[in-house]
């Protein structure tokens, strides 16, 4: 499914968060939102979801505007996985990831919705902790217990902010892959995220946001010194190892 | 592990769930049998089915259909409704310690009674005759009066009581909808109220004053057949309604914007809920007073047997909840029988060191984070 970002402008309350976004995401794509704090990366994922209701311009999902979708199909359409969970009460891991079926389930869930929350745990490999409550597992699984939960939408794109913020580089590495590894099952993916190698590892696409505009946007060859050291105000380096560029941060 | 290996795992834990709820309602059954035949007056098992038969003498009748069912029933009613109402606050307010009374209702409650008995005039309702068992306080000469004022008092805790529901969405409403909101609201206008109701006790006179803390300690032995009938009608769609809502407030404890992304408006729900359960609450409180710590702690001990998930968790607290109360109310009116003490006072006191247990045991750091 492709997206459209046309003229988005969003403000939560004077100043604009976002102005003046413009972008095309195509299908299977998977995109990295880069940029410094505060430069609206959350904001555009939730504007893209509709949770939030852009100021001016559209989002366009397949050239339908996105306000104009109703919320439950729009919810079969887009998945969402937050930066930070509530964990009010204890919940089973199969529990969690069937609460992804929400929009097809109307009072309980059918067969078919645990057959297919049972598939997508096989796929994650979390059977052997589906019935364990969702607190006590590692950050790392709980993280893949939330990506399937939106996986368990049967989405077409699927949106996550900052989704390796408090991992370590172990379960970066397999949550970023696994996320490429999606894009072959047809799904676009929007990634928010500050970690500019991983971005320019992982994704094949990256949009730079500076101040609510974008700064640049294209494929990895982007992901350039002078490009970094604008957006960020640090000066760096790029370093070359078996043909692979690492950005590194110079004091 | 195979996947329909997987989907046999979690129905046996749904079968589990669902065993918990019948013992729960064969606990009713049980319970309520047997505070049909105990108290000041001890009737056999065999005396109460022929009161059904048709073989029964006066007072047998009298006591078991007029007293004692509706007593039971009012019970069960009372409890289901605040439980339910308290489970679903929790839910939707994320939060561990909102009850039915989270917005102030009780405060609003008692100011709402207060008021009626000073104000309105409406004093003369309790003469201390509901203290004891078997001894209907609304049989005798004054009937018409004191039912008017019965009902005065009702009417008025009722009306104070959506009045500060109203007013605390309605801030909710401008300031946004969100739990931190709403509970501080809840607050606020909780100790508005308990200054009003310290206020009318500083005007009453001393039956006013007598009336009005009567009216405060929950107390089931007001059930009549009316009130049974008027709860009975109200809970069913308000049972159906939060049944039907489960899987809404199951995504909003993820968080609302998570919530959003599965097509919940949690404003709406939350909206919805609150105003749902508070009338519910509103209704038991204006017929019986304050009952404290039911719709707090039932929740709590439903989830550590049975996690919280809403689908379940709703339904068994409404049930524990009823078993819960009619249990607390036959202990307290066959404790110092023919002495009864208002079930008000007991479910604070098995509530309140029930709940430090909870905490002390149960409720550890990583259950509500």
């Amino acid at each position: 499914m492709n997206i459209t970002l046309r003229d988005i402008t969003f403000s939560y309350d004077k100043d604009p968060v976002l102005n003046g976004i413009n972008a095309a995401i195509e299908h299977g794509d998977l995109v990295a939102l880069v940029g410094p704090n505060g430069s609206g990366k959350s904001t555009l994922i939730k504007c893209i979801n509709g949770i939030l209701a852009v100021s001016e311009g559209e989002v366009l999902l397949d050239g339908t505007n996105i306000r104009t979708i109703p919320t439950a199909e729009r919810a079969r359409k887009i998945a969402y996985v937050p930066q930070t969970e509530h964990k009010a009460v204890p919940m089973k891991v199969f529990d969690a990831v069937l609460l992804g079926r929400k929009p097809y389930i109307f009072l309980k869930p059918s067969n078919s919705d645990l057959e297919i929350t049972s598939g997508i745990l096989k796929q994650f490999d979390l059977e052997d902790v589906a019935m364990r409550d969702v607190h006590t597992l590692s950050g790392g699984q709980q993280q893949r217990v939330f990506i399937a939960r939106a996986l368990n939408q049967q989405p077409d794109i699927l949106l996550l902010d900052e989704p390796t913020a408090n991992l370590d580089l172990k379960y970066q590495m397999e949550i970023l892959g696994l996320l490429r590894s999606l894009t072959q099952q047809n799904i676009t993916i929007v990634i928010a995220m500050h970690d500019i190698n991983m971005a320019s590892h992982f994704a094949n696409r990256v949009v730079m946001l500076k101040q609510g505009s974008v700064f640049a946007s294209g494929g990895r060859e982007i992901v350039t010194a002078e490009n970094v050291e604008q957006l960020f105000q640090v000066k760096v380096r790029i370093i070359y190892e078996n043909g692979t560029r690492f950005i590194v941060p110079v004091e | 592990m195979t996947g329909t290996g997987l989907i046999d795992q979690y129905r046996r834990y749904t079968r589990n769930r669902l065993f918990f709820i019948l013992l729960v309602i064969a606990g009713i059954v049980v319970v309520g049998l047997y505070a049909v035949i105990s108290g000041a007056a001890g009737i056999a098992i065999k005396d109460v089915m022929s009161v059904f038969t048709g073989g029964a003498d006066n007072i047998t009748n009298q006591i078991v259909l007029h007293i004692r069912m509706p007593r039971v029933l009012a019970a069960l009613l009372a409890g289901l409704a605040l439980s339910s109402s308290g489970a679903v606050m929790q839910s939707i307010l994320r939060n561990p310690l909102a009850s039915p009374f989270t917005l102030g209702i009780s405060g609003a409650a008692a100011f709402g009674a207060a008021f009626a008995i000073v104000v309105l005039g409406a004093g003369n309702m309790f003469d201390g005759s509901a203290l004891f068992e078997d001894f209907s306080p609304s049989i005798g000469s004054s009937f018409f009066d004191r039912f008017g004022d019965r009902y005065l008092v009702m009417g008025s805790a009722f009306i104070w009581s959506m009045t500060s529901t109203f007013f605390i969405l309605a801030i909710a409403r401008y300031r946004g909808v969100t739990p931190e909101v709403m509970i501080l609201a809840g607050i606020a206008i909780g100790s508005l109220f308990s200054a009003g109701v310290s206020a009318m006790q500083y005007m009453a006179t001393e039956a006013e004053l007598a009336a009005i803390v009567f009216w405060m300690f929950g107390d089931l032995g007001r059930a009549t057949w009316h009130e049974v009938a008027i709860l009975s009608l109200l809970l069913i769609p308000i049972l159906i309604f939060f049944s039907m809502m489960s899987w809404n407030y199951k995504s909003l404890q993820s968080g609302d914007e998570f919530a959003q992304s599965l097509g919940v408006n949690p404003f709406r729900i939350r909206l919805s809920g609150m105003l749902v359960a508070s009338l519910a609450t509103a209704v038991v409180v204006s017929f019986y007073g304050i009952i404290a710590f039911v719709g707090l702690v039932v929740p709590h001990i439903v989830r550590r047997f049975i996690g919280g998930d809403e689908s379940f968790l709703i339904p068994a607290s409404a049930l524990f909840g009823a078993l819960f109360l009619l249990l607390s109310d036959t202990v307290a009116r066959t404790l110092f029988s023919p002495v009864i003490l208002p079930v008000g006072i007991l479910t604070s006191f098995i509530g309140a060191p029930l709940f430090l247990f909870l905490l002390l045991k149960g409720l550890g750091k990583s259950y509500w984070t």
